[in-house]
Parts: structure tokens; C-alpha cells; sequence
């Protein structure tokens, strides 16, 4: 059986998402096949394997979702999902802002914007638990999480707060991998989720 | 993690940025309040202005960068990103929204150009900015000055969509037709379009710009934004589109929705329903010399 990946493609850097996977895929090597598509429809999410919540503007892609009818969908969703920046945003149970309506998923709080505006954006190596050597991080007005429940496994913490977790199948993060060419935190996942 | 291995303003937090833009409706809104009805409807950003680019052709006179004022009372207003404009050339202008903390700047025509010979050095500014482009060339050379997004002159102000879908047919249409071409041809292709040689062989390498492309000027309608997501276009940034309509909040959710489900027309449909008159537009063969702003920056 062949590996079916896809991307949320209602608002957000998709393009890149998609390239970071199957750059993930080609490195790693694989014996399945592995297919990696945009997805926005109910019936597009219910067969993956693995979701990805891309980076974008958090308050639109939550709007999104429910305009979409995608809320319930993704609650029940029994694959993998790998987050980051609005995505995770989206994951988390509370969010500091009213405007988003998150999903729920990971028991964290997360702190929108928690750096300020672009001008305070910034690239960083940064420590995460189980890599061999650093993670070169970019972070564009990033979210941090707090307060993260049990089961939940904190890889990565800066002094604003935690920018890595994992539980089971899911992944998010206040940086953008996908912005990058470092697979390692792509492949975790992927192995995490026994699809490599 | 130490302080001074922190990077910021760096080429691709400036380009990760435009990215985290895509797929989504950048909003003309002149305060706070509008600023607010963006946000509810899903844009992804703001542009923060003193007035709607046709409410600038109908003021005439000097048109420049917004009361610092009005930008900071849109930046509290709301948690998405906020951009302002600036002259062409205007680099002070440029520096004051800088210092206030705008997330982009649209160095823009819609203004009067402070500066007829050169843009903005993008490459100084620690913020990422966008700049309006009709041919590929001119994308390429605002690209070269250190644009992290370009976008569709377009005319603005018209609420005819006429000069996007030109501006973007010529700059996708030349990547096209450039693509088979061997480095020698497309080198000397560049001399004609009068943009740097290495950023024309990334381009047609790529099959696109080498940074996110929004569509701009003229775009009125969900049919509009939808048209311009289908010509290629990464998002669109509506300006008086919205808040000149009869019903700027269904307007403002509708464009959302179409470019949303720019490929989907039933859903398109759906989004047009029952949304008042449109802006009153302007045939742009009407614009008398002088009046169209297109042709500032080249």
C-alpha cells in the first residue's frame, strides 16, 4: 500500500510543505510509494495517512475550517498531523485570542505572536531533544505553547516558551521546516507515524 | 540559546513572510473599524491607508504615505499583519513605518513617486516589502532592489480588473515562453527585458517568480479575484473593491470565499450571491495622461 500525504490547502505556504515531504521522502528512502497532494475537502482528508497544517495567517485558516465543514473531519481524523506556526496555533486547546477556534487535538495554550511583529522575526539554531546537532529554526511571528498536558512531549523550548512538542502522531511546531532544507524533524514525524 | 546568534531581517524571514501569505486576500482599510470587519472576514493581512486608492484619484493633488497616526490605531485594531505604503523612492517614508513596526511595505503608485529615477534600496530595510510590476522585467529589477513579493500593477482606484489581467499575462506569458530556451538565449533575453541575467535563468528554472506574486489594481468582484487565482496569481490584494461596495462586510467574505475556491465556480457562484452594487468603476481608456498610475516606476 502506497503512502498518501496531504497538505491543508486552504490559505498558506502549502507549495512549500508539499516539497519538504517529498524532499523528506527522497532523502530518507522509501519502499512504499509515497504520494504527496493539497487537500480542502472533507472527503480528500478521510484516507490520509499523514496531514500537514501549514503556516499561514491562524485566524484565516481557522475561519477556513469551519467554513469548510472541515472542524469535525479533522477532530475525527485517525492519521498523523505535522503542524506548524498557524498550525499549530490550530492544534492546541486554548489560544490567547478569541478569533481563533482551535481544534482541540494537543492539550497545550498557545500564545499567538508571542515574539511581536515581523521586525522581531528571527532565524535560530536551536536545541531539540533527539537530534544529534541543532535545528536551524525560522520563526515568522511565531506562536509559543505553554502549560502542555500529560503525554505530551516538549522536543524544543527557547526562553519565550516551548516551540516543539509531540504526542503519538502529532507533531507541531512554532517554526517553519518547510522554509528550510533540514528534513530531520519531517522524517521524526514520518517514522513516529510508521509510514517510513 | 544566546542573543546574538538571533538572525532577523534576513532574505528568507523576508520571503517567509510573503509565503505565509498565500492563498489569501490582502484588504485596503483606512481605520480601525474596518480593520476589524477585514479580520472577521478572514483576510490575511491589512493594507493601512489614510484613503482608498480611488478615493486618492478623486482628492488628487500629492498623494503620500498615511498619518502615522491612522497606522497605529489599524496595528492595535487587529492581530493580523498590517502593511502601509510608501512613495516610490521614498525611503524616509519608508524608515518612519519601519520604526513603527508595519510588517510590510508596498512601495506603491498608487502614490505620487518621490523619486522619478530610483526605488527604494529594498535590501537596507529589516522589513520585507512588495512592489507592483506590469512585465517581467520589471519584476525581476524590483526583485534585484530586494522586493520579498511582487505584485500586479494593475490600475488602481478602477475597479476594472482589465490592467491586472494584462500585467499578469505578460509576466506569466513571458516565463512560458521562455522555457526551453537555452542559458545564451535567455541571457540575451534579459538585456531586452533589461533585468539581471541570474534572476531570469532562476525564474524560468522555477517556472515562476522567484518570490510570491499577488494580483492587484482593479479586482472588485469574487468572479475578479477568482479570475486572477486561475491566471496564476499567488492572493490578491483588494483596495477600494471593498469598502466602496454597497456591503463591504458580505464583499469582504465573498472575495475570501472565491479565492478560497478560485477553481470551484458553484462555490464562486454562491459567494456572489446577493451582494449589492459593486464599486462604480472606470473604463481605463477613459484616464486622461496623467491620470494613470501604472506608468509611475518603471
Amino acid at each position: 500500500m502506497g503512502v498518501r500525504i496531504g497538505v491543508l490547502a486552504l490559505q498558506g505556504d502549502v507549495s512549500e510543505h508539499i516539497d519538504a515531504f517529498r524532499n523528506a521522502v527522497r532523502t530518507f528512502g522509501s519502499e512504499r510509494s509515497v504520494v504527496v497532494a493539497p487537500v480542502k475537502k472533507p472527503e480528500e482528508i478521510i484516507d490520509l495517512d499523514a496531514l500537514a497544517i501549514p503556516g499561514g495567517e491562524s485566524t484565516t485558516i481557522s475561519r477556513l475550517i469551519e467554513k469548510n465543514n472541515l472542524f469535525d473531519p479533522l477532530i475525527g481524523f485517525e492519521g498523523g498531523i505535522f503542524a506548524t506556526c498557524a498550525g499549530m496555533v490550530v492544534m492546541a486547546a486554548s489560544v490567547d485570542d478569541p478569533r481563533v477556534h482551535p481544534l482541540g487535538l494537543m492539550d497545550y495554550k498557545v500564545i499567538r505572536n508571542a515574539f511581536g511583529r515581523q521586525r522581531e522575526s528571527f532565524e535560530a539554531d536551536i536545541a531539540i531533544s533527539g537530534l544529534d546537532r541543532p535545528f536551524h529554526a525560522v520563526f515568522i511571528r511565531a506562536p509559543v505553547a505553554e502549560h502542555p498536558g500529560n503525554g505530551i512531549k516538549v522536543l524544543g523550548s527557547i526562553t519565550e516558551g516551548i516551540v516543539a512538542l509531540e504526542q503519538g502522531r502529532f507533531m507541531a511546531l512554532s517554526f517553519h521546516p518547510e522554509l528550510g532544507h533540514d528534513p530531520r524533524l519531517h522524517i521524526r514525524f514520518l517514522k513516529n507515524c510508521k509510514l517510513l | 540559546m544566546k542573543l546574538e546568534e538571533l538572525r532577523h531581517g534576513t532574505e528568507l524571514l523576508k520571503r517567509g513572510f510573503a509565503s505565509m501569505q498565500k492563498g489569501g486576500v490582502i484588504m485596503d482599510v483606512v481605520n480601525a473599524s474596518q480593520a476589524a470587519i477585514a479580520e472577521q472576514a478572514g483576510a490575511v493581512a491589512v493594507m493601512a491607508l489614510e484613503r482608498v486608492p480611488a478615493d486618492i484619484r478623486k482628492a488628487g493633488g500629492v498623494a503620500r504615505m498615511a498619518d502615522p497616526a491612522i497606522v497605529l490605531e489599524i496595528m492595535d485594531a487587529v492581530s493580523i499583519p498590517v502593511m502601509a505604503k510608501v512613495r516610490i523612492g521614498h525611503f524616509v517614508e519608508a524608515q518612519v513605518l519601519e520604526s513603527l513596526g508595519v510588517d510590510m511595505i508596498d512601495e506603491s503608485e498608487v502614490l505620487t513617486p518621490a523619486d522619478e529615477q530610483f526605488h527604494i534600496d529594498k535590501k537596507q530595510f529589516s522589513i520585507p516589502f512588495v512592489c507592483g510590476a506590469r512585465d517581467l522585467g520589471e519584476a525581476l529589477r524590483r526583485i534585484q532592489e530586494g522586493a520579498a513579493m511582487v505584485r500586479t500593477k494593475g490600475e488602481a482606484g478602477t475597479g476594472n480588473v482589465v490592467e491586472a489581467v494584462r500585467h499578469m499575462r505578460n509576466i506569466n506569458g513571458e516565463i512560458r515562453a521562455l522555457q526551453g530556451r537555452t542559458p545564451q538565449e535567455i541571457a540575451d533575453r534579459a538585456r531586452d527585458l533589461e533585468a539581471p541575467a541570474d534572476l531570469l535563468l532562476e525564474t524560468v528554472k522555477r517556472g515562476r517568480l522567484p518570490v510570491v506574486n499577488f494580483s492587484a489594481g482593479g479586482i472588485a468582484t469574487p468572479s475578479d479575484a477568482a479570475m486572477m487565482m486561475q491566471m496564476g496569481a499567488d492572493g490578491v490584494f483588494v483596495g477600494s473593491g471593498i469598502f466602496l461596495s454597497a456591503h463591504p462586510e458580505k464583499m469582504a467574505r465573498a472575495i475570501v470565499e472565491a479565492v478560497n475556491h478560485f477553481d470551484d465556480p458553484a462555490a464562486i457562484a454562491e459567494a456572489s450571491k446577493g451582494l449589492g452594487e459593486p464599486m462604480k468603476g472606470i473604463d481605463v481608456h477613459t484616464l486622461k495622461e496623467g491620470e494613470v498610475l501604472q506608468y509611475r516606476g518603471r
